[in-house]
């Protein structure tokens, strides 16, 4: 047993973030580590890695009692990591990057044919054939993510943490990665693996740990749990959403509702294909299709980030206007993109401040909100949609994932828009989190507000849809409603465009 | 064979160099001689110096912008103290080296410890070290010393009579020890990375704050040596000297090629910015009627290419990443 931990606890001021916690992790095995937002992940693997010093408890690395301080030490010890955002530098060679610190030396200078050659050394046996001498950055994330690991099983090489590596991962990429961890397993190594995707889970992984408000809640061979049991243990209750019809009722008529929206002939060569659609009111649109489709891109030309070519939105009263932004804002248009880190909050900024944005942008800097309308707005939405701070001035950088996005839906839902775009609203939040925001997008609807989602996760969409687009190859290619809102004709109307792609190559 | 495009910033920092040095000798066709490279190497000895200390510290992310007031400094001291004392220049050498050396350590310690912005630890630096050189002498003092006169009387004859002075010679082994240190030592490799991001850094391992002592104890370094330089160049010690130096270094790195925000750069570079500063100016002294105001003009229209071309090459290998993506 290369990583045994026993009865470990951690507190943090006002809360206990791990309560007595075992956990055992064999070697060749894949563990994954499981649990909502605020479950003691983080905390776990930060104690295992030497960024928290431990309360109490046990931590047994090959039969020895560690106790690591600092993530340079847990490395020399034998635990390595690698996180969702890669910890190497871009502007280093993949090279130097590899044998950072351990870098081959002759006279006292670094060798550098000696460097490249114990580069590829390392990297022999993940399957890449790269070029060492490059810089880092120039390859994609998935690339990047194998070198990690790479130098991290090179330095340690006992066991391994993979904290979330594939979330920005595509399919292709994931599967690559998943390639290289089956051949670390084989090779012996414990490998502990935290992700949101229980797919992944299921597909990737031996045994699992479960953890829910601090406390271990299970250990169970993958195999022997099926999705409904470890969702489960993960939220502590029933959950409703996997029992319940899988679909929600629509009503039948939303199409004979007003329209709200109507995009005629819209689109940008390159960038998605002219398409006609017809949005009614509080009608939920869904679409699906693979990474790199033209979804995203759909979304960035319905609010003016990229700017159409062709086609046109109107509404009842004619042209609307939304070239950019800040037209398609005052037009009642509303867009919680992707990358909420990036694209979505600003984290320096409190809660309040964060839901005002867009509606100060819109009255112009000249006028400023009252503070008090603001300090109302903010403990309105935080009460309304259960956001969970201990206040409207904590800067949101500091919530979780899944109450970040809470913020973005409040921010645009205090602009009351006719039209909202929610670009994954869901993912990389925790499970309970996800509920509660499908919920939300009902209760919008039923208020009359018209919805366009954006997201990976089938079930999702088919849960909450009127209408799904399926998008391939840049083009929308496919509109179901009704009973074929279901996921057998989505995936088929994903996968022609396998089949039409081998025909190509063919 | 394909070249890695990590080099594509110093490939046309040498190729505009190359070319301007062509569009000289079409013109004046005696530009091309061992004794205009011998001036422009002794004419811009000093800078090279202080630009390679500026490279390093640009390489990690920051600034120096104390180095101009130190050369003056430097210049100031060594005059005062040869002209108050009996001590050999090389003694006076020694101690100014390790006076500037703990200035720049200092500024280090000081933007490390109290987590500061570079910019405005090394401005007051700056306030500093011209202050200091005004408690000196207000004057502009002359330097009379026998090894002075025999430093300034030795020189390496190239063929075709360019002369190789010393102070060049200097400056050519500082780019040499420059570009060893940054590109073939493991401190080099954690100035780069501390460049790239210092979160990461430190996370594989980088000891940030002696690191950064040691960056801007090596600029304070190179700026002391400079500053022996440019004394040996004028023979005298004037703390009016040398205003503005710094930003002649810095625009001198990034026209070598360095990205301003750090990470990515060549040292060899530098030489070629500074080559390049100093041609400019050459060719202004052969043109004969225009105005040396011309050269600053020439220089601010090369920086400004040189921002738009990272830019430029920046947008290129990310849309590359892009359509890898896709």
């Amino acid at each position: 047993m290369p990583l045994t931990i026993r009865s470990l606890s951690k507190s943090f001021p006002g809360a206990k973030a791990l309560d007595c916690v075992d956990f055992d992790l064999r070697a060749g095995e894949v563990h994954a580590l499981l649990g909502e937002n605020g479950a003691g992940k983080s905390t776990l693997i930060k104690c295992l890695t030497g960024a928290y010093r431990r309360d109490s408890g046990e931590i047994m690395l090959n039969g020895e009692a560690i106790s690591p301080s600092s993530t340079s030490e847990a490395q020399a010890l034998g635990i390595g990591t690698v996180y969702q955002e890669v910890n190497l530098l871009p502007n280093l060679t993949v090279a130097q990057n590899l044998t950072f610190g351990r870098e081959p030396r002759r006279f006292g200078f670094i060798d550098g044919t000696a460097q490249r050659a114990e580069a590829r050394r390392m990297l022999s046996g993940y399957g890449l054939d790269i070029d060492v001498g490059r810089d880092l950055g120039a390859y994609s994330v998935a690339i990047q993510q194998i070198v990690a690991i790479a130098r991290a099983v090179e330095l340690s090489g006992k066991v391994l943490i993979l904290d979330e590596p594939t979330a920005s991962l595509d399919a292709d990429e994931t599967r690559m990665l998943f390639d290289v961890v089956r051949s670390l397993r084989e090779k012996g190594l414990g490998i502990v693996f935290v992700s949101h995707f229980l797919d992944q889970v299921f597909e990737l992984t031996d045994r699992l740990t479960v953890l829910r408000n601090g406390r271990k809640i299970v250990t169970e061979e993958t195999a022997r749990l099926d999705r409904v049991r470890l969702i489960e243990h993960m939220l502590g209750r029933e959950l409703s959403m996997t029992e319940d019809a899988a679909r929600r009722k629509t009503d039948p008529n939303v199409a004979t509702r007003p329209e709200v929206v109507r995009f005629e002939n819209f689109g940008r060569s390159g960038v998605v294909e002219p398409f006609d659609l017809t949005v009614h009111r509080g009608e939920v649109i869904g679409l699906a299709g693979l990474l790199g489709s033209g979804r995203t891109e759909t979304a960035e030309l319905m609010f003016g980030v990229r700017t159409a070519a062709s086609g046109e939105a109107r509404d009842e009263t004619g042209r609307i206007a939304h070239a950019n932004p800040r037209e398609a804002i005052a037009s009642g248009f509303g867009f919680a993109p992707e990358d909420r880190k990036t694209d979505g909050i600003i984290a320096e900024l409190s809660i309040r401040e964060n839901i005002i944005l867009a509606m100060q942008a819109r009255r112009g800097w000249a006028k400023p909100i009252p503070r008090a309308e603001q300090d109302r707005l903010a403990a309105d939405y935080i009460e309304k949609l259960d956001i969970r701070t201990s206040g409207p001035e904590k800067p949101i950088g500091q919530l979780s994932g899944g109450n970040q996005q809470k913020v973005v839906l409040a921010r645009w839902l205090a602009m009351n828009p006719r039209f909202l775009i929610l670009d994954e609203p869901t993912r990389g939040i925790d499970v309970g989190a996800h509920a509660e925001i499908l919920n939300l997008i009902r209760q919008l609807t039923d208020e009359g507000m018209s919805l366009l989602v954006i997201s990976s996760e089938l079930d999702e969409l088919i849960a909450v849809s009127n209408r799904i687009v399926v998008v391939r190859d840049r083009r929308h290619v496919a509109e179901l409603t009704g009973d074929d809102i279901a996921t057998g004709p989505i995936v088929r109307a994903i996968a022609a465009e396998a089949a039409a792609q081998a025909e190509k190559v063919a | 064979m394909t070249v890695n495009p990590r080099f594509y910033p110093l490939l046309a920092t040498i190729a505009i160099f190359v070319l301007a040095y062509t569009v000289c000798w079409i013109q004046f066709p005696a530009m091309l001689s061992t004794r205009v490279v011998g001036n422009l190497l002794t004419d811009n000895a000093y800078l090279g110096i202080v630009a390679v200390g500026m490279t390093v510290v640009i390489l990690s992310g920051g600034i120096d912008l104390s180095v101009g007031s130190v050369i003056a400094f430097s210049g100031v001291f060594i005059a005062v103290v040869l002209r108050e004392t009996s001590l050999h220049p090389l003694a006076v050498f020694v101690l100014l080296l390790a006076v500037t050396t703990a200035f720049g350590a200092l500024m280090g310690l000081i933007i490390h410890s109290l987590a500061m912005p570079a910019f405005i630890v090394t401005l007051a630096g700056m306030f500093l070290a011209r202050g200091a050189a005004y408690m000196l002498t207000i004057d502009s003092v002359p330097i009379s010393d026998p090894f002075y006169d025999f430093i300034k009387s030795s020189y390496y004859l190239m063929p075709g009579k360019g002369r190789l002075t010393v102070i060049a010679g200097v400056m050519l082994l500082t780019v040499l020890v420059g570009a060893l240190v940054a590109h073939r030592t493991r401190f080099g490799a954690s100035m780069f990375a501390l460049g790239g991001g210092e979160q990461t850094a430190r996370l594989m391992g980088v000891r940030i704050g002696r690191l950064t002592v040691l960056i801007y104890a090596f600029s304070g370094f190179m700026a002391g040596l400079s500053g022996i330089v440019f004394s040996i160049y004028t023979g005298s010690g004037y703390p009016l000297a040398t205003v503005g130096t710094e930003l002649t270094a810095i625009a001198a790195v990034v026209i070598g090629g360095t990205i301003l925000t750090g990470g990515a750069g060549y040292v060899v570079g530098t030489l070629f910015g500074v080559l390049t500063m100093g041609l400019i100016q050459t060719y202004i002294v052969f043109d004969g009627t225009l105005s040396s105001w011309w050269t600053k003009i020439v220089i601010g229209l090369l920086l400004l290419l040189f921002i738009v071309l990272q830019k430029g090459l920046l947008r290129i290998s990310s849309a590359g990443q892009s359509v890898r993506h896709a």
